[in-house]
């Protein structure tokens, strides 16, 4: 690979690309939740099959598509048909099929609600309502082919910013598009880049947070893994911008393909002088390093990222110092989440007034969120602020599951709350979500149907957070340990009444006298149910009842003699021996045994297990 | 002074450390690398990690257990991860986990006595449209109910030629 030495190289460079890019190519989603799928098995059939056709047809091995529930899925280009759930025995049919100019109707989508069948990804539901902005590249580009970002439009910003306008007009550009945090506190960006340029220090840094700490969520991975050059060219505009020289992406310890991805991305770049020292002939000197994250919530903090990157415990430190003026080792630092920094080009290359043209009066552009839990279509969805949450759940989702009745939505993990039915119309925003008493957070999104107990997920929210409080503040600490005991007593069934005012009155004190951002919001998950669920706590407590049949302590397994027919085998399969029954009699199970595994009901072909 | 004995593993790990004597900002690197080549941290790597960069070993301690990555203690051949990410969680990842630990008689984090697995969960594997999700080794297992994930590991034990089955029912 050549030095690009200018922007006239970086022109030819692109032109020399786009002559030989194909127009026909199949695009395969391999990131991680595609391997889940058995994505990578696929792709070796599709290899195969394709050099004993002597088929000239490209495969792109690209992120995560979005259809996850789906995966794996493949686009066929120029059309844009649409092919999910694919085996690697289905790859010679796909193959006939292309060749032929044929469509292969069996791998098709079918709407679960509607049974229409679509041909093209554009038409399907679950796209339509979708505004593809920073993953629109995603299955047209391979996360590592320069060729590929680069007859997409790639780096045509960073040479706009650099030669065209300059650090001052790119931090008004960013301030005028309106483009708030991605990473959950919504913090206007171009306000924190010119803060951060107006320091005089000579050393600055800009650091792209990938911790993703959201138990529920993966976009910031997704784009991580297929789209590394997207992040890498906002960070490389926001470093010239702020004036920084050095940058780091810290991600997260789980995510060993996005870190693979981003490095060896970061090893493109120099090799191309998009990194290194004078970038494209500007003067301007910037690199950057991976480090990667240990398992830890707190450290998608701020300030608890910066200290674990300075190779410490990551704590967090009261904020009257902005990191923007003393950050990593004590110099001004910048830091951003993945999905904001992967919003500036775009912002560069089409304007700031185009971009506050989509969304909401605050809030601005698009939102990609993960879509997960008991609908129909779950995975990666990108959608334009101001849209609403039942437009989410129903038309792009395509809706509950298996015809039950619709519960919550949670958003924003565990620093946000479940909304109920009522507050299905409000739009996707980041104040009206903080309103109702959610919040937008990085963008996890799960939709539970009514065999979903609200005080344990209240309760799995606390476990999870009191895990992983630093134990630096009294508060957060004690008072975060302290709710989830009353949460256990209560989905144990010994709590009483004045439990519910008590979780109100710590969820008071700990959100106002924590340090960070973890303890302010966590007691978000209980009060939020607290007030639109109440009478499931209530049911908990009084009736000793959990409606949901979700609480163990609560419930317990029973056989229904008129459907048992005998079959003997839950008596086989039962790990305790807590079933009795001769083959072809009615069984029962000793409750005293009973550990309440529901293996039984796994097992029973004929729905004679019932929790009650 | 602790001196590391002369095998490859150890060595590889000396080579690294080398190259930050005395920069304690690198410890987490130093102990990712260190993991890396052992699958966990061995008590005479920390004391030398600790040596080389220049803090002394209760700081290391501090350091690698507040990131809940790090182990020291070994790890059984094959590492069950049972996700716990939010949309596992809604549907019934804590059962699979519960039942898993029960039937192969481990705690959470625990390793079997025949040092076949070990047990731990996980915070979302991206794959929540499979919901509930577990991992064993690098495979992906979804839409697990408790008896299915237990087949599965049993199927493992299966693999392994000879071995009994423990616990099984
Ligand atoms: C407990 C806690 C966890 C956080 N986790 C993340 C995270 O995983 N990813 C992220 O980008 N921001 C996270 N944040 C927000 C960061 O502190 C910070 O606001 C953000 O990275 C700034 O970038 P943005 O302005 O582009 O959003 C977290 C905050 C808190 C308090
Ligand atoms: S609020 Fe919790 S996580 Fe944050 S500093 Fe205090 S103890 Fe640590
Ligand atoms: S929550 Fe388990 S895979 Fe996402």
């Amino acid at each position: 690979m050549r030095r690009l030495g200018s922007r006239e190289d970086l022109e030819r460079l692109r032109e020399e690309a786009l002559s030989k890019s194909p127009k026909r190519f199949i695009s395969l989603g391999m990131g991680t939740a595609s391997r889940a799928h058995g994505a990578e098995a696929v792709y070796e059939a599709l290899k195969e099959e394709l050099a004993k056709r002597h088929l000239g047809i490209p495969v792109k091995a690209t992120g995560d598509h979005g259809l996850c529930g789906y995966a794996p899925v493949m686009v066929v280009f120029p059309e844009g048909i649409l092919y999910h759930s694919v085996k690697p025995a289905d790859v010679p049919d796909v193959l006939e099929a292309i060749d032929k100019g044929e469509v292969l109707e069996k791998l098709l989508y079918t709407d679960p609600i509607t049974s229409e069948t679509y041909i093209y990804e554009k038409d399907i539901p679950f796209y339509k309502k979708q505004m593809r902005l920073v993953m629109g590249l995603m299955e047209s580009v391979e996360p590592l082919s320069i060729d590929d970002y680069l007859c997409n439009g790639g780096f045509s910003a960073l040479a706009k910013a650099m030669f065209d306008m300059g650090p001052q007009a790119i931090i008004q550009e960013v301030i005028t598009s309106g483009l708030r945090g991605r990473g959950g506190a919504g913090f206007m960006t171009g306000w924190k880049w010119e803060d951060a340029a107006s320091r005089s220090s000579p050393v600055k840094y800009i650091v792209c947070n990938g911790d993703e700490g959201d138990p529920g969520a993966y976009m910031d991975r997704c784009l991580l893994e297929g789209l590394p050059f997207e992040v890498l060219e906002g960070m490389i505009i926001g470093a010239f911008a702020v004036g920084a020289h050095q940058g780091f992406v810290y991600v997260r310890k789980e995510y060993p393909l996005a870190t693979q991805n981003v490095q060896a991305a970061i090893e493109v770049l120099r090799e191309l002088g998009l990194l290194g020292e004078d970038i494209l002939g500007s003067g301007f000197d910037f690199d950057i390093q991976v480090v990667r994250g240990g398992g830890a919530f707190v450290c998608g903090e701020s300030s608890a990222l910066i200290a674990s990157i300075e190779g410490r415990v990551g704590e967090p430190r009261s904020k009257h110092v902005h990191a923007t003026e003393s950050g990593l080792w004590g110099r001004p630092t910048v830091l951003n989440n993945v999905e904001t920094l992967a919003n500036v080009p775009h912002i560069v290359n089409k304007g700031g007034e185009w971009f506050a043209s989509i969304g909401t009066k605050e809030s601005k552009g698009t939102k990609v969120f993960s879509l997960a839990g008991d609908i129909y279509n779950t995975g990666l969805v990108e959608v334009p602020m101001g849209i609403t949450l039942r437009e989410v759940v129903y038309d792009i989702g395509g809706g509950i599951q298996g015809g039950k009745a619709f519960k919550a939505v949670q958003t924003g993990g565990p620093s946000g709350g479940c909304l109920p039915e009522s507050q299905l119309d409000l739009p996707v925003d980041f104040d009206t979500l903080t309103e109702a008493g959610s919040m937008m957070g990085s963008g996890g999104m799960i939709v539970m149907d009514e065999h979903t107990c609200m005080v344990d997920v209240a309760r799995y929210f606390v476990k999870f957070l009191t895990e992983e409080s630093c134990g630096k503040c009294v508060p957060c600490r004690e008072g975060l340990k302290h709710m989830l005991e009353i949460l256990d007593r209560i989905t144990q069934g010994e709590g009483t009444m004045e439990d519910l005012e008590l979780l109100e009155d710590l969820g008071y004190v700990i959100s106002n006298a924590s340090l960070c951002g973890l303890g302010k919001s966590a007691p978000n998950p209980v009060l939020s149910t607290l007030r639109y669920f109440r009478e499931e706590y209530v049911e908990h407590v009084r009736d000793k009842k959990c409606r949901a049949g979700v609480c163990k302590a609560l419930v317990k397994y029973e056989i229904v003699p008129e459907n048992c027919n005998g079959c003997h085998v839950c008596f086989k399969e039962c790990p305790e021996g807590a079933i009795s029954g001769e083959p072809k009699g009615v069984h029962v199970i000793d409750q005293q045994k009973c550990i309440k595994c529901g293996i039984c009901r796994d097992v029973c072909k004929f729905d004679a297990v019932r929790v009650v | 002074m602790v001196k590391l004995p002369d095998t490859p593993e150890y060595n590889k790990v000396k080579e690294f450390v080398s190259q930050f004597r005395g920069d304690k900002g690198s410890l987490i690197k130093v102990l990712h690398f260190s993991q890396g080549v052992f699958g966990y941290l061995p008590p005479e790597v920390i004391k030398y990690i600790a040596q080389e960069l220049g803090v002394t070993p209760s700081y290391v301690y501090g350091v690698l257990s507040f990131y809940n990555f790090f182990r020291t203690e070994p790890i059984g051949k094959y590492e069950i991860r049972v996700c716990l990410g939010t949309a596992c969680h809604v549907k019934g990842g804590k059962d699979i986990l519960d039942t898993l630990c029960h039937r192969l008689g481990v705690r959470k984090g625990g390793t079997t006595k025949d040092g076949m697995f070990t047990v731990n969960t996980v915070r979302c594997l991206g794959a929540c449209g499979l919901a509930p999700v577990m991992m064993v080794g690098e495979e992906v297992y979804g839409r697990l109910s408790p008896q299915r994930a237990w087949n599965i590991v049993k199927g493992y034990y299966q693999e392994e030629a000879g071995s009994e089955v423990e616990g099984s029912g």
